[in-house]
């Protein structure tokens, strides 16, 4: 089962490091990673999807913990929790296929953000399964370059 | 204002932790820091012969004194060799802090002279570690590294000073303050669960503790003594555990697990409630982990919260230090049994005593053969607990756990988590300086010692009156001893038979050699030993084919031990 946890650590060198290596040396595989600053600039937040049980899950929570740089750690459930990833795919329109491209591009609400002569970039964000759904549908076109980010997720409410 | 080189003021940091000592080794990138080191007057700085031997010896001085040991090398190969000895004190939870030169700052990265990534080798086996990239970052980095290295649970941490750092130059009353948002140790056990644990001890008809090196470091074998008498619970121990309670105790079932004695690993298996305090449920004591202490519910008490379910499920967790734990504890059951009376355990302690009577830790005397065990418990009747034993790795280490009976902590110190032969012989080092009035003794094989023997000059040069136990077989004795029982004796590389004469290579140190061959001698030559104010080597000829039993066969569930004299032929 995959687990998001979202980790704040210290805006330090070689702290992403310490973090992977720990997860590549207790056996646990990282699903996804994003990385980035937040409102506090001393404080970087990780979101970390990890595919795994319960107990192994919590295991490497505790783990994490024990790093000197990690300052506080998140289960996020995904039914109290937003959860985005952000997509750029780039697709052939060689075959005149652009109209139909923009109008799956229409129901998804993706943003057209380059055209050339025989390609069309699409930008999406959304959950994992949206961004899955509107691959497959554009795969017969012919994808040239897909690139995803990393999950980052945000729990509901006022809950912190 | 006046302004001081960094590797100044590194040696002044160190000052203010109180470092009485570096066991260290120079080289081109730490040069400034050992001109500094020159001109200092407090700090003493040892050279050691190995820096492997250096980082063992640090821990050696942790153990033995519970003070954060120091040791240093220069960058690349320096740092390199210091790896066995930090990952050996990560594994058993030892504070050390290790320094290492590193390359300029500017030339990081780019596979200089003598450049190793030290901080990425070393991340899996410390507790934290550092690059200091700005001699103003030095000050508070050497104030964290002390402040991790002995609080929570402990273990070593790494700080990496590149040169020009240490030639740069900064206010000398730079202040150094700690900065650590997400570093809080829970010392303070939960109260609810501590109650809910002393009502459960109480009701248990067959409880066991089961204490380990955490009740060592955290200081609190006074608390557990105080625990075990008033709930009459029987103590058993892990490897590193030894010393948290008094073994010639009625209520204790010494060492458990893959070579622990019989009673113990019996009372695991018949017991109904574990207390696990300090210790990590390893798979050198539990044996075959599905088997494990099957009948029993287990309340685990640990500072490292990681620790609590990793290896074994839990009835009641208890994240905290095992002395404050044991406090609050001692407490919750006296109100308790105050008002209840002692709980009913006389008939567990009887079934306990008698596995004592019908399975002692024994060997055969039927023999002229000298046996380590003889020359062990020898010692034990005449140092009593007026020593501190060092192990090296092999027979020669179960060997002193089996046959000498601590009572004090800190005075058996031995390589558990990494098993790492040679670690013996500088940790006792590390232990004459920590501790100068005590007699200080290394248990060897002749396998372990000759990976360190260079270190007898360390010993010789700084008159430390070490005294070597060395039970010598000629062999590589614990794998041969597996090789025996489990492949066959096919003896791979294990039947060494050395031509090393171990007299004659500790007197061209400066030492003394005295060798034993016959067991009338044996109790002469450790007072010789005793009364010569220099390093000793008593080199044993010991049984070639002596073997350490009980065993656990690796695998297998504690309860089926081998026996002496019932092993496979
Ligand atoms: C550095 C290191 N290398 C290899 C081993 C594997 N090993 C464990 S015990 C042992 C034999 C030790 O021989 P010796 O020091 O003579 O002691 P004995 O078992 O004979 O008492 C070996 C090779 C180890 N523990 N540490």
């Amino acid at each position: 089962m995959n687990h998001i946890i979202s980790v704040m650590v210290e805006n330090k060198s070689g702290v992403l490091a310490k973090i992977a290596a720990l997860f590549s040396r207790r056996g646990f595989n990282i699903e996804s990673l994003a990385v980035g600053t937040t409102d506090d600039e001393k404080v970087s937040r990780i979101t970390i999807v990890v595919n795994s049980d319960e107990s192994s899950i919590e295991q490497i929570t505790k783990q994490l913990h024990k790093l000197i740089n990690v300052i506080k750690i998140q289960k996020l459930l995904p039914e109290h929790s937003v959860q985005r990833e952000l997509v750029l795919i780039k697709v052939n329109t060689e075959n005149k296929s652009r109209a139909e491209i923009l109008e799956i591009g229409n129901i998804f609400r993706a943003n057209v953000v380059d055209v050339t002569k025989g390609t069309i970039m699409l930008e999406l964000t959304g959950n994992s399964s949206k961004i899955s759904a509107f691959e497959e549908l554009l795969k017969p076109y012919g994808i040239l370059e897909f690139v995803r980010t990393g999950m980052i997720a945000c729990s509901r409410g006022k809950k912190y | 204002m006046s302004k001081i080189s960094g590797s100044k003021m590194l040696l002044k940091c160190l000052r203010e932790e109180g470092v009485e000592y570096i066991f260290g080794y120079p080289g081109g990138k730490v040069i400034p820091i050992y001109d500094a080191i020159y001109d200092e007057k407090k700090i003493k700085h040892i050279l050691v012969r190995h820096e492997q031997c250096a980082a063992h010896a640090a821990d050696g001085y942790a153990r033995a004194t519970g003070r954060t040991g120091v040791c240093m090398a220069t960058s690349g190969p320096g740092g390199t060799n210091l790896i066995t000895g930090i990952a050996n004190a990560y594994m058993d939870s030892i504070p050390i802090v290790a320094i290492t030169g590193q390359v300029s700052t500017g030339e990081i990265g780019t596979d200089s002279f003598q450049e190793a990534d030290i901080t990425g080798i070393t991340s899996p086996i410390t507790k934290h570690n550092y690059l200091v990239k700005n001699v103003r970052d030095l000050p508070a980095t050497v104030k964290e590294a002390f402040y991790i290295a002995s609080t929570g649970r402990p273990g070593p941490v790494l700080i990496d000073i590149p040169i020009d750092v240490q030639n740069a130059l900064i206010d000398e009353n730079t202040k150094a303050e700690i900065n650590l948002p997400g570093y809080k140790p829970t010392i303070k056990g939960h109260l609810k669960q501590i109650k809910e644990a002393a009502l459960k001890i109480y009701n248990s008809s067959r409880p066991v503790i089961f204490s380990g090196g955490g009740v060592v470091s955290s200081g609190a074998h006074k608390e557990l003594t105080e625990f075990a008498r008033l709930s009459r619970i029987p103590v058993l121990t892990s490897l590193l555990g030894k010393g948290s309670f008094p073994e010639n105790d009625e209520l204790s079932l010494m060492m458990a697990g893959m070579h622990g004695t019989k009673f113990a690993n019996l009372a695991l298996t018949e017991t109904t409630l574990i207390i696990g305090i300090g210790v990590r449920f390893d798979d050198r004591v539990t044996g075959k982990l599905s088997e494990f202490a099957k009948n029993a519910e287990i309340i685990h008490i640990d500072i490292d919260p990681a620790e609590i379910g990793k290896n074994v499920k839990v009835k009641i967790p208890i994240v905290g230090d095992a002395k404050n734990v044991l406090s609050d504890l001692i407490k919750e059951y006296r109100i308790i049994r105050d008002e209840k009376g002692d709980a009913p355990r006389q008939e567990w302690i009887d079934i306990i005593r008698k596995w004592k009577e019908d399975y002692p830790v024994s060997y055969f005397t039927d023999t002229d053969s000298l046996k380590p065990g003889y020359i062990i418990e020898k010692l034990h009747e005449i140092v009593k607990d007026n020593a501190i034993i060092c192990t090296e790795v092999g027979q020669n280490q179960m060997w002193a756990a089996q046959f000498f009976k601590c009572s004090r902590p800190r005075t058996f110190i031995s390589s558990g988590g990494l098993g790492t032969m040679g670690y013996g012989f500088p940790s006792s080092i590390g232990a004459q300086f920590g501790c100068p009035d005590k007699l200080v003794f290394d248990i060897a094989g002749d396998g372990s010692i000759q990976m360190v023997s260079h270190e007898f000059a360390t010993a010789v040069v700084n008159k430390l009156p070490i005294k070597i136990i060395l039970l010598n077989n000629g062999n590589l004795g614990m794998v041969k001893q597996w090789q025996e029982l489990f492949y066959n004796k096919r003896y791979s590389e294990t039947l060494v038979r050395d031509c090393v004469d171990f007299v004659k290579l500790v007197e061209a140190y400066g030492g003394v050699g005295i060798r034993v061959k016959k067991k009338e001698d044996v109790e002469k030559a450790i007072k010789e030993a005793i009364n010569i104010k220099n390093l000793v080597l008593i080199d044993f000829h010991i049984d070639p084919d002596e073997n350490v039993f009980p065993m656990v066969a690796p695998g297998a569930p504690i309860s089926e031990m081998m026996v002496l004299g019932k092993e496979k032929k």
